[in-house]
């Protein structure tokens, strides 16, 4: 096995480059000035100026978490430039005027952000750092009256909406990254369906983070009114850099009645090199809230980047009869490490809920899941179902199941399944020996093992997120 | 040709084979029988490269090329191909799938072009035919949930899709009843081509009523000690191995 290790040529984190494009970065360090500083820059009305600032009062007196199965470097929240901006040449809102580089970057990494070469039934937002480049396909959705752009715009836009729903499920005293995100949030992007609309087409944003010393602190917020629909996915990447980079993201989704979400995520930001050295710190709060009678929302993440992921997108389930969904591929190859999983909070009657987490552990990473299941004594007739499982590759990589639950209600029925496998030298053998080398049978036998979740993407990334587990997994077997 | 020179071989540091020598020409149908532990699994383990034997003298070559330093999926793509005595099972993973990433890579060994997905579907179904193997089993994830019987058919099936130029069946009879034992070679029979070579190891006669050997080598501790036409097997069914012994003063 180790011999196989040896012979199987490491392939590189491809998204590894940086882009050459002037970017105006504030100076590091995170005060009230700094909070006021941003707002000013956004050109924010007072109210979320206020808001942000009870954020930063409120994170300024906490400390953070060390509860994770996470082995966390200290971070120097004064070392961190919180804003920069790489359109600082074209404040005007025409693609005409982006920079070419920032095109090319994008090209580069898949997204084209021309419309006419856009990838079918895809509308995209793309964010660099702090800003949002440029949303693709918007005057096609807003004659069906949903709006799909930047959250600055947003706020400028529909301040209504924005104030309406902003912190409305993730509020800022939620949690320390929660509080960091509410005080200095730069962009995202921002959706609202209306009223009995289904989206035509997947709605994407694409976030990268490319200035040096610089955190990306992105907040979406997606609204989807009585009988819409939307499915929605994220992806992500960042140059590769000797020091940890911080991404302290919050999502917040607000489904209406017989309404229904989807959102998709295809985490790949740099894991850090073979050593542990560098990568992003992946710190989120997902959450999305269920109001409405027969609401639907689902969860799908394929998190294969980043040298620390500690986020646990989850769902309240407040309406009746409504149904949520969580779906996870964690994979973790050399110092890489994930403590990740959900929280699904039943109210309302008979709403259901299932868990479908999938752990595959490599190299000397480790791999934690962790999820809560609460059922409220409202939530008659509640019911979940988990099944988390593990596989090892290798013997030198952890993998550790925390699940927690908490019945109020005895109608409910909460049922939890575990299971841990390795691939075997057997397995790995009988590929080889039918002409299937190594790293093809490895991810021929990750993907058999992920394809549950897999299966749940919108179909062109399903394939992306195929390639990328039998890449993030290249070199792993020894 | 398969040609294998005084090989030694351990697993765990415990030596099985202890200088087997053996030649199989094309087109030839080698039957390698011999008593239980003599290192007849081993051997084929050896040839097709699997990591858990350490080779520790000798050399095995294949039309003129040294196998031993070569890793098994290489060994494979040169036509080399063993029905495992007890084949594995990969969950998730769908036999079609699976099948597809074999055949690709042997295709590209040969320097063929891919087959699309139809053209290979319907080679699924050709040769699915020819050992009798339910459709609702190629659906299924590699050797999951499938009988003993089935595994041993699933692994012919396999052979009959990478067309390979030399065999190993590693006592694909054993656990197989009368009709499958038939099924099974018969299929053999048919998928063989006229160069195709084999060695067959068994401990039955009634396989080879159906394969019928040109050569019948019989192992005794790690060694060919002796080698025959089909009437050798024959005489062993009747008569056990303990005659062979003490002629060769075992």
């Amino acid at each position: 096995m180790e011999d196989i290790a040896r012979d199987i040529v490491n392939k590189d984190y491809e998204y590894g480059f940086t882009t050459d494009v002037e970017t105006d970065v504030i100076d590091k360090g995170l005060s009230e000035d700094v909070v006021r500083l941003i707002s000013k820059k956004k050109g924010e009305p007072e109210w979320l100026l206020e808001f942000r600032l009870q954020a930063y009062r409120y994170w300024a007196e906490q400390k953070q978490p060390e509860w994770g199965h996470l082995n966390m470097p200290v971070i120097d929240y004064q070392d961190i430039s919180y804003y920069a901006d790489p359109t600082k040449k074209s404040k005007s809102e025409d693609s005409k005027e982006i920079d070419p580089e920032l095109m090319k970057t994008f090209d580069k990494l898949g997204i084209p952000l021309e419309e006419r070469m856009a990838l079918a039934g895809t509308a995209v937002d793309a964010v660099m750092d702090s800003v949002s480049v440029k949303t693709t396909f918007r005057d096609k959705l807003k004659e069906m009256g949903i709006i799909f752009m930047s959250i600055s715009e947003a706020v400028r836009e529909h301040p209504d909406l924005v104030r309406e729903y902003l912190g409305s499920v993730v509020p800022y005293r939620d949690n320390y990254f929660a509080a960091l995100n509410s005080a200095v949030f730069s962009d995202g992007s921002f959706v609202y369906i209306p009223k009995g609309v289904r989206c035509p087409m997947e709605l994407s944003t694409y976030f990268r983070i490319n200035a040096r010393g610089t955190g990306q602190f992105e907040r979406t917020l997606i609204v989807c009114d009585d009988d819409g629909y939307v499915s929605y996915l994220e992806g992500c990447t960042a140059p590769m850099r000797d020091e940890n980079q911080l991404h302290a993201a919050i999502v917040e989704i607000v489904v209406k009645e017989n309404a229904e979400v989807k959102y998709s995520t295809v985490q790949n930001w740099y894991p850090g090199d073979k050593n542990g050295k560098g990568g992003v710190l992946n710190l989120v709060t997902k959450r999305g809230h269920l109001r409405g009678a027969n609401s639907r929302l689902s969860w799908t993440q394929v998190e294969t980047g980043s040298a620390i992921t500690w986020k646990y997108p989850s769902c309240v389930l407040s309406g009746d009869n409504s149904q949520a969904e969580f779906y996870s591929v964690a994979v973790t190859n050399n110092f890489q490490q994930a403590d990740t999983g959900t929280k699904m909070i039943h109210i309302g009657r008979n709403t259901k809920s299932t868990i479908i987490s999938k752990g595959i552990s490599a190299g000397r990473s480790q791999n934690s899941y962790r999820g809560l299941v609460k059922v409220a004594p409202t939530a008659q007739g509640a019911r979940n179902y988990s099944s988390c499982d593990s596989l090892l590759l290798g013997s030198k990589c952890g993998a550790h199941t925390f699940p927690y639950m908490d019945v109020k209600n005895s109608s409910a029925i909460v049922e939890h399944e575990a299971t841990t496998s390795k691939i075997s030298e057997e397995q790995l053998f009988y590929c080889q020996q039918r002409g299937i080398n190594t790293e093809d049978a490895v991810s021929l036998i990750v993907n058999g093992y992920a394809k549950d979740v897999i299966n749940k993407l919108p179909m062109e990334f399903a394939v992306e997120a195929q390639k990328l587990l039998g890449v993030s997994l290249e070199g792993s077997i020894g | 040709m398969l040609k294998i020179r005084n090989l030694h071989a351990s697993i765990n540091g415990k030596e099985i084979l202890k200088g087997v020598n053996l030649t199989i020409q094309d087109g030839e149908i080698h039957a390698v029988m011999g008593t239980n532990g003599a290192g007849k699994s081993t051997l084929s383990n050896v040839i097709v490269g699997n990591p858990m034997y350490e080779v520790t003298q000798g050399e095995v070559t294949f039309n003129g090329q040294n196998l031993l330093n070569m890793k098994p999926d290489e060994r494979a793509n040169l036509g080399i191909f063993m029905s495992f005595q007890q084949p594995v099972e990969i969950p998730g993973v769908s036999m079609t799938n699976f099948m597809r990433a074999a055949v690709n890579a042997r295709y590209k060994a040969q320097g063929r072009e891919q087959l699309s997905a139809g053209e290979f579907l319907k080679l699924m179904r050709e040769k699915r035919k020819i050992v009798e193997l339910d459709t609702k089993l190629t659906s299924r994830s590699v050797n999951e949930g499938f009988s003993g019987g089935e595994k041993k058919r699933n692994e012919i099936f396999q052979m009959a899709m990478l067309e390979p130029e030399f065999c190993i069946l590693d006592e694909t009879d054993s656990g197989l009843d009368v009709d499958a034992l038939r099924i099974v070679a018969e299929g053999f029979n048919k998928l063989r081509k006229p160069d195709t070579s084999a060695m067959v190891i068994t401990h039955y006669v009634r396989l080879l009523d159906y394969l019928k050997p040109d050569v019948v080598s019989v192992m005794i501790d790690g060694r060919i000690v002796k080698s025959g036409d089909a009437s050798l097997a024959e005489k062993i069914e009747k008569t056990g191995f303990d005659w062979i012994k003490e002629e060769v003063g075992l």
